[in-house]
């Protein structure tokens, strides 16, 4: 048995960033993960989808690379290269994260932990010993999350013809049909990656738009762009006669008032996520949990159980990494008695890395329109931007709701290239309580895209310049 | 590498602390976890543990100094590591605290306005919280050439300037000298300017003390010229009697932490909480017989009357969220859980060390709880997360021979129960005069929270039940 400050339950990027920033502030670490380092994020989820992802961004520049002058010979996609290449990319980050362990002494142990007493985790090693662990100051529930099939619409995963994103990430070949049933960032992405890679797909979801957490504004010219590069889009959608045979699925899909027959190769679950509670020992350590099945924190990350805590998935929506991180940040200086600033939880950015990307912070107008707020919109269209047509990428526009009396970012939402990236600008803007006049007043390069998000803010105060 | 020793902020509230001894002597190898310092800080004596392994290479305070959170205090290193540049950059440090506790008005207004402390418009800068960077020596001579120094060196402190606003909100600055920064974000500063809100009359809530939208939006609720209420949990109500010295006419007192605290907060409570009392007298004739007859099973079973009052309260309180409360400035908390806070008078002043879930707990749990509490609260040995998070407070004066008495509510709770003595009174029982066992309590209330009615409705039941203890196991 060792004896740690704090110990960590899994090592995705809300327990690997909260374990080494506990190493940087004095505390002796551990982090117990049966798999390699890095989580869903790095593992399953984040950067192995962007790798594929690149690669259909690059297949798709390609098939217009002729109008720049490029002349390519004849054209040829292997999805089992670019899943290849995602894979090193993922297990070079998960290395990294190894490194950083190094670094900062934090120690990896290997194995399944188990909460054993209020301050320390029995932990089965690979190869079945168990040994205790005690941690002085604080034990971390980042256990995570892991996709869910979805069994109530018949889908239950089957990992060969119904799959989830998990086994999306590893397939050898891009079939020829696929159904996509969920149009989250998670099913706009793969609908994405798949139709680069020649697959015909449908992407399906109960919502009535796709996107459904986005601006309506985005989600409509998101299922514009995907429509036109061939992708079937079905919204409101409601799934009946669901047969799952070994080559492939049937399923009747009623959406719009029509009901149609789809036969496809696979289908891929996009839809839900469940957070990792099981077989840790929560419940026997008096781990409350919120009624949806989270676990139960409050702004210091603590748990109802004193010395147990809990961050990222785990701890509830939004199951987003960079949330995580923060929270691991915020814990391990609670837990080193710095003084912390708490997480504004309505200040977290939403990216989608599909074509064009989707990425957006703060309310939508949606959300604006419920809350009754006195809003006015800027809007900027990416036809409009000088950079944006240099490299032919025109698709999408820079949105921006302001207060109506004191111009307060109340959100943005951006689609078009490089979307992910810009929304950072307004992150800090609205982070700090800049208004749309200080977003215009700062100057802006040009020719960039950025110069979208200033024209944006300008024209939410009636006075854009460049439309 | 050499690891820096800061004043930690031992406590929610602590915005400084008195280094009382230090428990280590510079060229003594330390390791990580064990106890360099003890430091006093606004509620209690707590230790300062090492955060790296090495030598305590050099104590930058000394012994009774006073420093605030965040503040480079000592220096860990290797035994043959140079740590001028580390040591050097603190050396002056011990001055600034020093002067600073002393309340030298002029030299407090240099400084930038930050932390968790109230503003107040009325008494200038003295009471103004700092934070570490005040001491840099380097920031201060910043603050001193004020005036001459270049645009550009300001920013790099991360301070606003009026012209970064320019969209017509000025920069107020209140009551501070013209030397006095005031940290504001650009819709902090719109919002203030548009409600006739004077910045230098906000505490800041952002990082460093930075004044943001949620700061100027309280302020505006306030009537003008009110201190904030303070966010966080402090000691309440009454204050202990000061002993008078016979050497000479008078005896000047420094102020230890706990006392600097209880003036601070009560002066803001007295202000701001529109406060009113309501007075009722109970009949514990009942209570005493039935803590009589506890008695008599054996003196295991012994109960005080005040052990009987907080049980009491703490089932009224279940049946009454609306005065199990805080007011929180932009909205009202009412409390499913009864945290009770009980008022206990300690060396130089009280603690309200706190019975969590009193409503669950027998009146077993209740005394043994709060006979220790209160030991511990006197040999201030409470922890923090001991005397914080009370929904309610209790304050008993009774075995002083107090027959009634207000106390102080402690914001952000919305009331306080002041209890007196129990004594035998003359009372007509039936139409004819009895001699009764009778009690005082005075319930305190904010009323932006709680109305006559309602606080009258809590004192109903709490009188059902005191006057009908058996109710107390229904």
């Amino acid at each position: 048995m060792s004896s740690f400050d704090v110990i960590f339950i899994g090592g995705g990027p809300a327990g690997y960033v909260g374990a080494i920033r506990c190493a940087q502030l004095g505390l002796s670490v551990a982090v117990v993960e049966r798999e390699a380092l890095g989580g869903t994020c790095v593992l399953w989820g984040c950067i192995p989808a962007k790798a594929l992802l690149e690669a259909a961004a690059l297949a798709n520049r390609v098939r217009h690379a002729g109008e720049f002058g490029v002349q390519v010979g004849e054209v040829r996609f292997d999805y089992s290269v670019a899943m290849k290449r995602s894979r090193a990319v993922s297990s070079q980050n998960s290395k990294g994260v190894e490194f950083l362990f190094k670094k900062n002494k934090v120690t990896h142990i290997k194995g399944t932990a188990k909460l054993s007493g209020k301050n320390a985790v029995l932990v089965k090693t690979a190869d079945g010993k168990e040994e205790k662990h005690e941690a002085k100051k604080g034990l971390v529930v980042s256990t995570g999350s892991r996709v869910k099939g979805l069994p109530q619409a018949g889908l239950e995963l089957n990992k060969t013809t119904v799959i989830s994103s998990d086994e999306a990430l590893v397939l050898e070949r891009a079939p020829k049909t696929m159904a996509i049933v969920g149009a989250g960032a998670v099913g706009c992405e793969f609908a994405d990656v798949f139709n680069a890679f020649g697959t015909a797909v449908t992407l399906i979801d109960i919502a009535p738009v796709i996107l459904p957490l986005e601006d309506a504004d985005c989600s409509a010219e998101l299922a514009k762009a995907f429509k036109k590069r061939n992708i079937e889009v079905l919204t409101g959608a409601k799934l009946s006669d669901v047969k799952i045979g070994k080559s492939s699925v049937k399923m009747t899909v009623e959406s719009g008032g029509k009901k149609q027959a789809l036969e496809v190769e696979i289908v891929l679950v996009a839809a839900g996520r469940a957070p990792n509670i099981d077989e840790i020992g929560l419940k026997e350590a008096g781990v409350q949990l919120s009624d949806k099945g989270f676990v139960k924190v409050n702004e210091r990350m603590e748990t109802s159980v004193k010395g147990i805590y809990a961050i990222g998935d785990v701890a509830g929506p939004p199951m987003l990494a960079h949330k995580g991180s923060r929270e691991g940040v915020v814990l391990a200086e609670v837990l080193a008695g710095h003084k912390t600033h708490g997480i504004n939880y309505d200040n977290i950015p939403n990216a989608t890395y599909c074509h064009p990307e989707v990425a957006s912070i703060g309310l939508t107008e949606q959300q604006c329109k419920e809350k009754k707020l006195d809003y006015k919109v800027g809007r900027f269209p990416f036809s409009a931007n000088g950079r944006a047509r240099t490299s032919g990428e025109t698709d999408g526009f820079v949105k921006i709701i302001r207060d109506a009396k004191y111009g307060e970012i109340l959100g943005a939402h951006i689609i078009g290239a490089h979307a992910t990236e810009l929304i950072h600008e307004l992150a800090v803007a609205r982070e700090n309580e800049f208004t749309v006049e200080e977003v215009d007043l700062a100057i802006h390069a040009h020719p960039t895209l950025a110069e979208a998000v200033a024209e944006a803010a300008l024209d939410s105060l009636g006075k854009v310049i460049h439309a | 590498m050499a690891t820096k020793v800061v004043m930690e902020a031992l406590s929610p509230t602590m915005e400084e602390g008195r280094l009382v001894k230090w428990n280590k002597n510079e060229g003594d190898a330390v390791k990580s976890g064990e106890s360099l310092a003890e430091v006093e800080t606004d509620k209690a004596i707590m230790e300062l543990v090492a955060r790296g392994d090495g030598v305590l290479r050099k104590r930058l305070i000394n012994e009774g100094d006073t420093a605030p959170v965040g503040q480079l205090i000592a220096v860990i290193g290797a035994a043959d590591e140079n740590i001028d540049a580390l040591a050097g950059g603190g050396a002056a440090a011990p001055q600034a605290p020093a002067a600073a506790q002393e309340v030298e008005p002029g030299a407090a207004e240099q400084l930038p306005q930050e932390g968790a402390a109230p503003a107040s418009p009325a008494p200038p800068a003295q009471e103004r919280p700092r934070d570490a960077r005040t001491s840099v020596p380097d920031d201060a001579a910043q603050s001193q050439g004020e005036a001459s120094t270049p645009p550009q060196e300001r920013d790099r402190t991360g301070a606003e300037r009026t012209s970064t606003g320019s969209q017509g909100a000025t920069l107020a600055i209140g009551s501070s000298e013209p030397g006095d920064r005031v940290r504001s974000s650009p819709l902090a500063r719109k919002l203030a300017s548009e409600r006739g809100v004077e910045l230098g009359t906000v505490q800041g809530s952002g990082p460093g003390g930075r004044i943001v939208k949620k700061d100027i939006e309280e302020a505006a609720t306030r009537p003008k010229g009110a201190p904030a209420p303070a966010a966080a949990q402090g000691a309440p109500a009454p204050v202990a009697a000061r002993r008078i010295s016979a050497e000479g006419d008078y005896q000047d007192i420094p102020l230890t932490q706990i006392r600097k605290t209880i003036a601070r907060r009560l002066a803001e409570s007295i202000g701001p909480v529109p406060t009113f009392y309501l007075t009722a007298e109970l009949d514990v004739e009942r209570v005493a017989e039935m803590r009589d007859s506890m008695i008599e099973l054996g003196a295991e079973y012994k109960v005080s009357f005040n052990d009987i009052v907080l049980k009491a309260v703490a089932t009224a309180l279940q049946q009454h969220p609306e005065v199990n409360a805080h007011w929180l400035g932009d909205k009202m908390r009412y409390f499913n859980r009864v945290h009770i806070g009980m008022a206990v008078a300690v060396e130089d002043g009280l603690i309200t060390p706190v019975i969590f879930d009193a409503d669950t707990k027998g009146l077993a749990d209740i005394s043994r709880e709060s006979r220790e509490l209160a030991k511990r609260a006197r040999d201030r040995k409470l922890k923090p997360d001991e005397y914080t998070g009370a929904t309610f407070s209790v304050s008993n004066l009774g075995m002083f021979g107090i027959e009634h008495f207000t106390a102080i509510i402690n914001p952000p709770e919305a009331a306080i129960l002041a209890v007196g003595g129990v004594e035998e009174r003359v009372v007509a029982v039936d139409g004819a005069p009895a001699v009764r066992k009778r009690m005082n309590v005075t319930l305190s209330c904010d009323h932006r929270v709680i109305d006559g009615a309602t606080g009258a409705k809590f004192l109903q039941t709490l009188r059902r039940l005191i006057e009908n203890p058996l109710m107390l196991v229904y």
